[in-house]
């Protein structure tokens, strides 16, 4: 394996950070964990940051005079500006905490999309959107006729651009989409694609979940409007995700939810909004996991995007490079170059539930379904695919073993 | 865990002998497991006495859905509806011969599920012959 690993990072050393890498699925079976695009594993130094929080510093922040309440906001506030420069945002009164990338993008189409859309108007969104970039809009869209338009995906699994050009002539007020599909593993060429929709006037949004984690973004550079992301498929906790946005849509919107730490005065029937981002943050947020999300930026940085991209790259090229070995194999999506560490498949003939579970059997974990993008998988007219999403932890030697685990399907099914 | 893909699964799968569409019918039903995109009809034909002469299944799913569909429907060739109402999922376990987590339940029961719905809602109106 040692040979094979050539990129100066150090993988075996990065897979003793996270103590469930170390465990067996079953006895004498090791865990090949091949589903970070589902989620992440969690590094030591993340558990260790959350369970401090707790141990030392636990207490309601931003309302306290205490000197936990102080300690709380500061862990808290010190989590907001690790991420903020993550993302290379200009302040952190662009940064919100949310629960997820799904709320922050119903966040987005409440709070924005009430107050700036009107009937008839375009929503662009593309036909590789996950459901949390769809659904949002389509239960809008529902509320204020609104009209939704799909730039659509070739069959080699890549945005049509010509398409979208024309597209762009219905005059789209919005335009939402994935910066890396969670399916297809496609990058798309963000930076060209909202150039032309602001060029245009419309607002824009990205999914960054799958692409936050893997490669350096900077959404100042994207000039992206919205960007929204989650800290679980980054090596941070379930719970908490964030939401950037351009200053003064922010301040022209009206809050989101309401209640406590949103407000700056409440009477009886009328309060006063709290000023960025407090604003878009009602009630006691996730504060451990805020700290969480800060210390598993840390650990990132620590690392390098830059490397990490580099080493999910070259385990890419080379699990793509076998699978195209094994007859009656497909893999969805454009090939190595155009696409991160996400490759779905199926077998001829063969479920991909059965897919999952025989792979199960040996440790492998792999997803299997429509990965919440049921439009695609009606588009490419197959009912489920099995996805292997690979991580900074992966290795090539489980590439190998991942693939010697198809065989056995095979086997099995032959 | 290559037995839970025992030899009977595997040849249900690949082989099945209750795959098809019966028209017309008396009870037909379908429904899908969301989860994982199975998507599974049951067509069952039967006689005065409501007892199922034929059964048929279609549509698409992995090999424990689709092998528990064929068993079921030939556990219930000669049944009176009132015996196929009282099947269980212990019943469906006991054909598959495995047992199975939560997920995989599902894909286990659907058919169950769809047959059991076909059961109660239609119950025989145009069967009357």
């Amino acid at each position: 394996m040692t040979a094979k690993t050539t990129t100066g990072f150090d993988v075996q050393q990065v897979r003793k950070d996270f103590p469930v890498l170390s465990r067996e699925v079953r006895p004498g079976v090791p865990l090949i964990y091949l589903d970070s695009a589902a989620t992440s594993q969690k590094p030591e130094v993340v558990l260790q940051a959350m369970s401090a929080y707790y141990r030392e510093n636990n207490a309601n922040i931003h309302r306290g005079i205490h000197q936990l309440a102080e300690e709380a906001t500061h862990a808290y506030e010190t989590a907001r500006e690790k991420i903020v420069r993550f993302i290379h945002a200009p302040s952190t009164e662009q940064l919100i905490f949310t629960r997820n990338t799904t709320e922050a993008i119903n966040l987005v189409a409440f709070s924005w999309g009430r107050n700036n859309l009107s009937a008839g108007d375009h929503i662009l969104l593309t036909e590789m959107e996950h459901h949390s970039n769809l659904v949002p809009w389509q239960l809008l869209a529902a509320e204020m006729d609104l009209v939704l338009d799909f730039i659509p995906v070739t069959p080699e699994g890549v945005l049509d651009l010509d398409e979208y050009q024309k597209l762009l002539k219905n005059n789209p007020k919005l335009l939402a989409l994935t910066h890396m599909s969670n399916v297809l593993g496609t990058i798309n060429p963000l930076k060209e694609i909202i150039r032309d929709a602001k060029s245009i006037g419309a607002v824009t949004l990205v999914d960054g979940a799958q692409s936050v984690p893997h490669f350096p973004v900077n959404v100042v550079d994207l000039e992206a409007d919205f960007y929204a992301f989650s800290a679980h498929k980054m090596c941070g906790p379930t719970g908490i995700g964030a939401l950037y946005g351009q200053k003064d849509l922010l301040e022209k919107m009206p809050p989101f939810l309401g209640g406590g730490e949103m407000i700056k005065r409440v009477e009886l029937r009328s309060f006063k909004a709290n000023d960025l981002p407090h604003k878009f943050e009602a009630g006691t947020p996730a504060i451990a996991e805020a700290v969480g999300f800060g210390a598993a930026v840390d650990y990132l940085l620590e690392l390098g995007m830059d490397k990490i991209e580099e080493h999910e790259r070259l385990l890419t090229n080379y699990a793509m490079e076998k699978l195209a070995e094994i007859p009656d194999l497909t893999v969805l999506g454009p090939p190595a170059e155009k696409k991160g560490g996400v490759i779905s498949f199926y077998l001829n003939d063969i479920h991909a539930h059965d897919v999952a579970q025989i792979m199960d059997g040996s440790g492998i974990a792999i997803r299997a379904g429509h990965h919440c993008a049921q439009p695609l998988h009606i588009k490419f007219n197959i009912p489920a695919t099995g996805r292997a999403s690979m991580y900074l932890y992966n290795t090539l030697d489980e590439v190998d073993r991942f693939v010697d685990g198809i065989q056995k399907v095979k086997d099995i099914f032959k | 865990m290559e037995d839970f893909y025992r030899e009977i699964i595997i040849d249900r799968y690949k082989t099945p002998h209750f795959r098809g569409e019966l028209e017309p019918n008396d009870i037909t039903y379908e429904d899908d497991n969301p989860a994982c995109g199975d998507h599974i009809r049951i067509d069952v034909r039967i006689d005065e006495n409501q007892v199922v002469t034929e059964a048929a299944f279609s549509g698409e799913g992995c090999a424990i859905s689709l092998a528990s569909a064929d068993l079921l429907l030939e556990s219930i060739i000669g049944k009176s509806l009132e015996v196929v109402k009282e099947l269980a999922k212990e019943d469906i376990l006991d054909m598959l011969g495995i047992e199975l987590g939560p997920v995989r339940l599902k894909c286990a029961l659907l058919p169950l599920k769809v047959l059991k719905a076909g059961v109660y809602g239609i119950g025989g109106d145009d069967s009357k012959e």
